[in-house]
């Protein structure tokens, strides 16, 4: 009798099993593997701390992202309690403008960025007409920033929406009625109510930012972030083995930061990215 | 902010007491609605004002008025003993407040909520313990300091939010509706509970609900509002016994309406209507009684019987026995009423309220 719930549960389970197994953990061991199979061996893996160009490459990533989540955290926070608080024609059409950003491939945001601080951009025309120097950025770590910021801020505006229209009012309202200034409401009820969303989605946005390509791509020539890297080893300088050590690489210390977004807020983080 | 003379551990909060004048106090809200109509209100120093009426009767925006949560339409003034504080937010106003939510904050311990309002105020770390100390005492949870917010039960938070509210010493004391969410058993112990509170510390207060029970027990005076006006003002016996309007004698207990016409031997007033209580009306079998009428309903209530009684042409009358032999239903029976105990009929307008 209790044996068939068990045989069914099993067999139910049995295609997940399958792909995880196929497309994840083969695929994840077999990079490993590679990983060590060059000729400096498993110390290729230090590679990220031994070879200079690599090192800088993923401090760069790493300050890049940070940088990327605390703007993104900070502008959606604001932004996001705004909208959940205030009424005004055309709010729901903002509100869907601002999720825009999810449906475009890295490409499309890298182009965009050209659009508007490149060598034709709308900021160098501003600027040229202003000051007499056509001020371009699209092409350098700035221009890298603005495209994920640009990317990052409707994965956190979401949550904090949702999060904000949860606040129960009345807790406001006592901490007021106990005499806290405004800035004191924010720093004792208001963010900490949003702290789980703001880790949650913040670790989304940073493993984002670590993983993405496309628009460093696009915007290319002397950008030096981590993904870029390894397209490079891999693709011109045909070093597979270094192109999969640092991809594992990668794979770690996004996933460090992720666990430890987790442990900070308590609830589980979603590792996407 | 603050007074600085600290009292004794022991003696009450303020020792000024804080009276409160409403003077054409109207409220409309952004989409046009009137919340309240522009009305005037004086509340003495130290005095229980429970503001009852219907949801949507504007009593809760009446006391967000006086916390300085809302401000009145222009023209409506609010003034703290003589002061004028219209426009003066609710962080300056030294108010204390309870909700119907508790309000409490969650990431926050009993002690660290009930210490809030001093911290804010940089009370110096030694006065702010013995005062959390003697808050979390007087509401006896003194062995919760230091439970998490998630960890009590619905009557403890209620407890907690009443410290939190009486630890800064405020000089008014608004609860909306505290007791709303509590079971009944609990309810009537916390109302004992703050009814004493309120008297020791001789503190303003104004409390919104819509329970007339609470309101009867707690209230030096009530305030009985209904569609955004002050239907009466008055100690608790006078809404009961002397109801000013149809709206309050509906509203407060359960009132009888008979045509004196069908009182049988009534005298010489055959005009009009009799109002009267159900508890004003005893049972008689044969002669003597002024309406006879068959038991539609009998409920049982411990201390007493509610009947329901029917006659022809008559809208139901409920009368209250304490007469311990069953009555059944279908029975016909006699009742007489008490001439001293009948209700003087409430004028049919609204009495110019001013108070």
């Amino acid at each position: 009798m209790s044996q068939r719930p068990a045989l069914l549960l099993i067999l139910l389970a049995l295609p997940a099993g399958v792909v995880f197994l196929a497309f994840f953990l083969l695929p994840m061991a077999r990079l490993v593997l590679i990983g060590a199979s060059g000729e400096d061996g498993a110390a290729a893996y230090l590679s990220v701390l031994t070879t200079p160009r690599h090192l800088e490459s993923m401090i760069a990533t790493v300050l890049l992202s940070l940088a990327v989540t605390l703007a993104a955290v900070a502008v959606s926070t604001v932004a996001g309690v705004f909208l959940v608080r205030h009424r005004f024609p055309g709010r729901s059409t903002l509100v869907s403008l601002l999720t825009f950003p999810l449906a475009f491939p890295g490409v499309v945001i890298g182009f965009l960025v050209i659009l508007l601080a490149g060598r034709q951009g709308l900021v160098g025309e501003v600027t040229k007409a202003l000051t007499g120097d056509k001020m371009v950025f699209a092409y350098s770590m700035a221009g890298l920033f603005v495209g994920y910021l640009y990317f990052s801020i409707p994965r956190v505006i979401l949550t904090v929406m949702a999060a904000a229209e949860k606040l129960d009012p009345s807790l406001e309202e006592a901490a007021r009625s106990l005499g806290a200034p405004p800035w004191r409401v924010v720093a004792d009820v208001i963010l900490p109510a949003l702290k789980p969303g703001l880790i949650a989605s913040g670790a989304i946005c940073f493993a984002t930012s670590m993983g993405a390509f496309g628009t460093a791509f696009t915007l290319a020539t002397n950008i030096d972030v981590l993904p870029m890297t390894i397209y490079t080893e891999f693709t011109l300088s045909a070093n597979i083995a270094g192109a999969a050590s640092l991809s594992v690489v990668l794979g770690l210390v996004t996933w460090a930061a992720l666990a430890l977004a987790r442990n900070l807020s308590g609830s589980t983080v979603a590792a996407a990215g | 902010m603050m007074h600085n003379t600290l009292p004794e551990a022991s003696e009450p909060m303020t020792a000024e007491k804080t009276a409160i004048t409403l003077t054409d106090c109207g409220k409309t809200f952004a989409d046009g609605t009137r919340a309240l109509q522009p009305i005037d209100l004086a509340i003495a120093g130290g005095e229980t004002v429970v503001l009852l009426g219907p949801s949507g009767c504007g009593k809760t925006t009446l006391l967000r008025i006086v916390a300085g949560l809302e401000t009145p339409d222009a023209g409506g003034r609010v003034l703290f003993n003589g002061e004028d504080v219209t426009v003066r937010p609710i962080e300056r106003r030294e108010v204390g407040m309870v909700f119907q939510s508790y309000a409490l904050f969650p990431n926050m311990s009993v002690r660290q909520n009930v210490a809030y309002g001093l911290k804010v105020r940089r009370v110096p770390r030694e006065e702010l313990t013995r005062r959390v100390d003697d808050a979390l005492e007087m509401m006896q949870i003194a062995e919760l300091a230091e439970r998490r917010i998630g960890q009590l039960s619905g009557g403890q938070r209620q407890r907690v939010a009443l410290a939190r509210a009486i630890a800064v010493r405020p000089r008014i004391l608004l609860l909306d509706e505290p007791l709303t969410a509590l079971d009944a058993l609990l309810r009537d112990r916390l109302r004992v509970e703050i009814d004493s509170l309120l008297r020791g510390l001789g503190i303003t207060a104004v409390y919104v609900t819509h329970d007339q029970a609470e309101a009867m027990a707690l209230g030096d005076r009530v305030v009985v509002m209904s569609a955004g006006q002050i239907e009466q003002i008055g100690p608790p016996r006078d809404i009961y016994h002397a109801p000013a309007t149809d709206f309050v004698a509906d509203f407060i207990g359960t009132v009888n309406r008979v045509p004196a016409a069908a009182l049988a031997g009534w005298g010489d007033e055959v005009d009009g209507a009799v109002l009267f209580r159900p508890e004003d009306a005893e049972i008689v079998s044969g002669e003597g009684a002024h309406l006879r009428g068959r038991v539609a309903s009998s409920l049982f209530l411990g201390d007493r019987t509610r009947l329901v009684l029917e006659s022809d042409g008559l809208l139901p009358v409920v009368v209250d026995t304490r007469r311990r032999e069953t009555i059944r239903i279908g029975e016909e029976i006699g009742i007489r009423l008490k001439p001293g105990h009948l209700i003087p009929l409430p004028s049919a307008g609204r009495e110019g309220q001013t108070c």
